[in-house]
């Protein structure tokens, strides 16, 4: 027999109170659990891709950062002679650079926050292919010039185009403006390595790491083999992809665990919610759940029935959630990377895998919360019901 | 109290119901302790740091040092009850994923100017008396299972090579929310075995003998090496912490939007289903109105059970929420304290019977003015 839907869908609309409640409840739930997975997605994107998978990035044995790594300059000259490394016009495609840290206020709270200040060589962008000035020009080597990421310049007061800053005991001429893609970059402010280990106070010939630009990508095990045999050298080669992937996962981590414990948590609560309003709903109903049964109904379809309304509101519920969270996606947040001590400007990523999980979640909501009041009101004895109220 | 049997009976007449209602509350009340905890952890320390203390950086960025020598020339300055220093370690413990932070510290001034931490007197002696000493903190140990007398290799990742420490003892806070998560050695291990950055620190703290003087002293300390090549920044140890948390992003509105929505879903379900609880028992209420109660013990009765089941799901997610947080931190350490204080529990509590008797009114007041005539005749 079929299944009477059209009664499902009036009775939601005809007790569209506690439904809304239900509902509300769901979206909520939906809501916090894609948002919270839609920051870690994001943060994690623009950490991954910050690197390419042509380019290789080579850091001293065991230090886990460009932070605390050094490379001396002879080293350099060993890696830039490595085997694999692209060459254009004889010229060995690899940029070797300095990494500080510099205190600039937030424009949004005037607080400082710690930016990546990255002294690069005058090959920078030939080896980071996803980099290009859109503004202004890229920086001479051995002047005091800046070049600012496209996040940089509006996140941080003073880095605006033209202006000079001070920063490190010098003063700094911004003279153009880069777009990395929406890449960890972006919220970084590069310079030329020399002047910047000059102003620093730090050894001269020394840079904390170096990023080649290989022939192909699958030159990186044959590059690799070469640095890490070569006896005058010790140091760790990592792909550019997988040095940043590993920068991202311990706070996608932090964000993903957080993020399930209070969904998983919430989600409990809007079960209770949908079972409350469902068991109110077969109570208030009884004897009309008893005529569809003196109707010929069976049991079967009653369960049916009632499942497929606490389905209905559960459907709602979550895309209600989604339709509330969507707006988030390419908002801007920014947060520490802990690995580097620095701040890092990166976008909500709401993606349409992201969506549906979040509207299976509430169906799986509705399922749990409408099974138990749907055999409930499949087993009312028929009779009782129908002298009740 | 005379009427406490029949709120109850009205309470277990329909048991799963009840059950449902306080299961709400508890599940928001225990969403609403770990969210405060998380906060907690986020803003990491700020309500911990002491106001009579100063932390100097490097002006120019933290992760730059200062000179050994400036110690000397704090000291002088007036005001000054005490100093003390450190310097990142950033050692990794068997693998990347381990992380805790390690600091390498002056022992016995970082003991002073640090009263929050608290160690055994004889353990005390063990950390004074060996150069390879280390002290544990209370959280740190019971994640790796540290003891006195282990050794414990660190991998460095500034200055490479493997460093072996003794645990000389376990440190406990002197209040629950102090971050027992770190690791601390000496600072003369450090200054000896490094093959760079001889004759500097990371950071100098500074104790002073009145916290009101603190602007003061800032200034006194910046202004004794402006124009030098290692200008300092100082700042209370507070406007440090938070400073650090601000950048960790909007940590805090995040979790004041997830409580509202929380706490309004619930609203609307407790509303809801005691609205649906006084609809059915119309008849009931008019029949006590019958025999003689009063319009304003009708509405008493009907708050009260909006309050108790609020009372009771809010203490049980509360206490659960509390449970949870002794259990330790659910991220592997990445949450440097993970605390739920009994002030916050109190104020949850409080939230509680509030959203309950907001709950309850206005199925209650509907109560208080359902005519007699007009309910016995429905029926």
């Amino acid at each position: 027999m079929a299944v009477p839907l059209v009664y499902n869908v009036r009775s939601v609309r005809q007790r569209w109170v506690s439904s809304v409640v239900a509902v509300l409840g769901i979206a909520g739930t939906v809501g916090v659990f894609v948002a919270m997975l839609a920051m870690a997605r994001g943060f994690r994107a623009t950490m991954v891709s910050s690197g390419a998978p042509e380019n290789a990035i080579v850091r001293r044995a065991g230090a886990d950062s460009e932070m605390v790594s050094s490379v001396p300059i002879d080293a350099v000259r060993v890696i830039e002679s490595a085997a694999g490394v692209r060459r254009e016009d004889g010229r060995p495609m690899v940029s070797a650079e300095v990494v500080v840290v510099a205190a600039f206020p937030l424009a949004a709270t005037g607080t400082d926050a710690n930016v990546q200040v990255r002294g690069v060589s005058a090959r920078a962008l030939e080896v980071r292919r996803g980099v290009r000035v859109v503004e202004g020009r890229f920086l001479e080597p051995g002047l005091a010039e800046l070049v600012v990421g496209r996040n940089a310049a509006r996140t941080y007061v003073g880095l605006e185009l033209g202006s000079v800053v001070r920063f490190g005991g010098g003063d700094w001429k911004v003279v153009g403006v880069f777009d990395a893609g929406s890449s960890a970059f972006d919220s970084e402010v590069w310079c030329d390595a020399t002047v910047l280990s000059e102003v620093y106070k730090r050894p001269t010939n020394v840079f904390q790491s170096v990023t080649a630009r290989l022939t192909s990508p699958a030159e990186l095990t044959r590059f690799k083999d070469e640095l890490t045999s070569d006896p005058r050298l010790s140091v760790q080669v990592d792909r550019e992809t997988d040095y940043y992937d590993k920068q991202s996962r311990m706070l996608t981590n932090l964000i993903r665990t957080l993020g399930f414990l209070v969904a998983a948590i919430m989600a409990i609560g809007a079960v209770f919610g949908a079972l409350n309003t469902m068991y109110s709903a077969v109570a208030e109903r009884s004897r009309e759940i008893a005529t569809l049964r003196a109707m010929g109904f069976s049991g079967g379809v009653v369960i049916v029935s009632f499942v497929v309304e606490a389905l209905l509101i559960s459907l709602v519920g979550g895309l209600l959630g989604c339709l509330v969270v969507l707006p988030l996606n390419g908002f801007t947040t920014g947060t520490i990377n802990w690995q580097t001590f620095s701040h890092l400007a990166f976008a909500f990523k709401v993606t349409p895998d992201l969506l549906l999980a979040g509207v299976a979640f509430a169906l799986l909501m509705g399922l749990v919360g409408g099974v138990p009041p749907a055999v409930r009101a499949a087993r009312l004895p028929v009779a009782v019901a129908l002298r009740e109220l | 109290m005379k009427f406490l049997r029949l709120v109850w009976s009205n309470l277990t007449r329909k048991k799963v119901r009840t059950t449902l209602t306080i299961g709400s509350f508890v599940v928001a009340l225990f969403l609403f302790g770990l969210l405060v905890t998380i906060r907690g952890a986020f803003s990491g320390g700020v309500d911990v740091a002491a106001a009579d203390r100063l932390s100097v950086i490097n002006k120019t960025s933290l992760i730059l040092p200062l000179p050994i020598s400036y110690r000397e020339r704090i000291t002088g300055i007036e005001g000054v009850r005490g100093i003390t220093f450190a310097s990142w370690f950033g050692g990794v413990y068997q693998d990347e994923r381990n992380f805790f932070p390690q600091f390498a510290v002056e022992p016995q001034s970082w003991l002073d100017v640090y009263p929050d931490y608290v160690v055994p007197e004889a353990e005390k002696q063990a950390f004074l008396a060996d150069r390879q000493a280390a002290l544990v903190g209370r959280a740190l140990a019971k994640r790796f299972g540290f003891e006195v007398g282990d050794r414990i290799p660190l991998q460095g990742t500034i200055w490479p090579g493997t460093w072996e420490f003794n645990v000389a003892g376990i440190y406990d806070g002197s209040r629950p929310d102090v971050d027992t998560s770190t690791f601390l050695f000496r600072h003369d291990l450090l200054e000896e075995t490094r093959q760079f950055g001889k004759g500097t620190v990371g950071w100098y703290v500074v104790r002073l003998d009145d916290p009101d003087d603190a602007v003061r002293v800032s200034a006194a300390i910046d202004e004794k090496f402006a124009n030098s090549p290692y200008e300092t920044l100082t700042q209370t140890e507070q406007a440090f912490a938070a400073s650090f948390a601000k950048q960790m992003g909007n940590i805090e509105l995040l979790v004041l939007v997830i409580g509202s929505v929380v706490f309004f879903t619930l609203l609307l379900v407790a509303g809801n289903t005691m609205a649906i609880a006084v609809r059915e028992r119309t008849g009931e209420l008019a029949v006590l109105k019958t025999v003689g109660y009063s319009d304003r013990a009708v509405l008493g009765l009907v708050l009260a059970e909006a309050v108790l089941i609020a009372g009771q799901g809010g203490l049980i997610g509360l206490l659960l929420a509390k449970l949870m947080t002794l259990g330790g931190d659910p991220t592997g350490g990445m949450l440097a304290t993970f605390y739920l204080g009994w002030d916050s529990i109190a104020l949850g509590f409080l939230l509680t019977l509030v959203v309950g008797t907001a709950a309850g009114l206005l199925p209650a007041v509907a109560a208080m003015r359902l005519r007699v005539v007009d309910a016995l005749r429905r029926v």
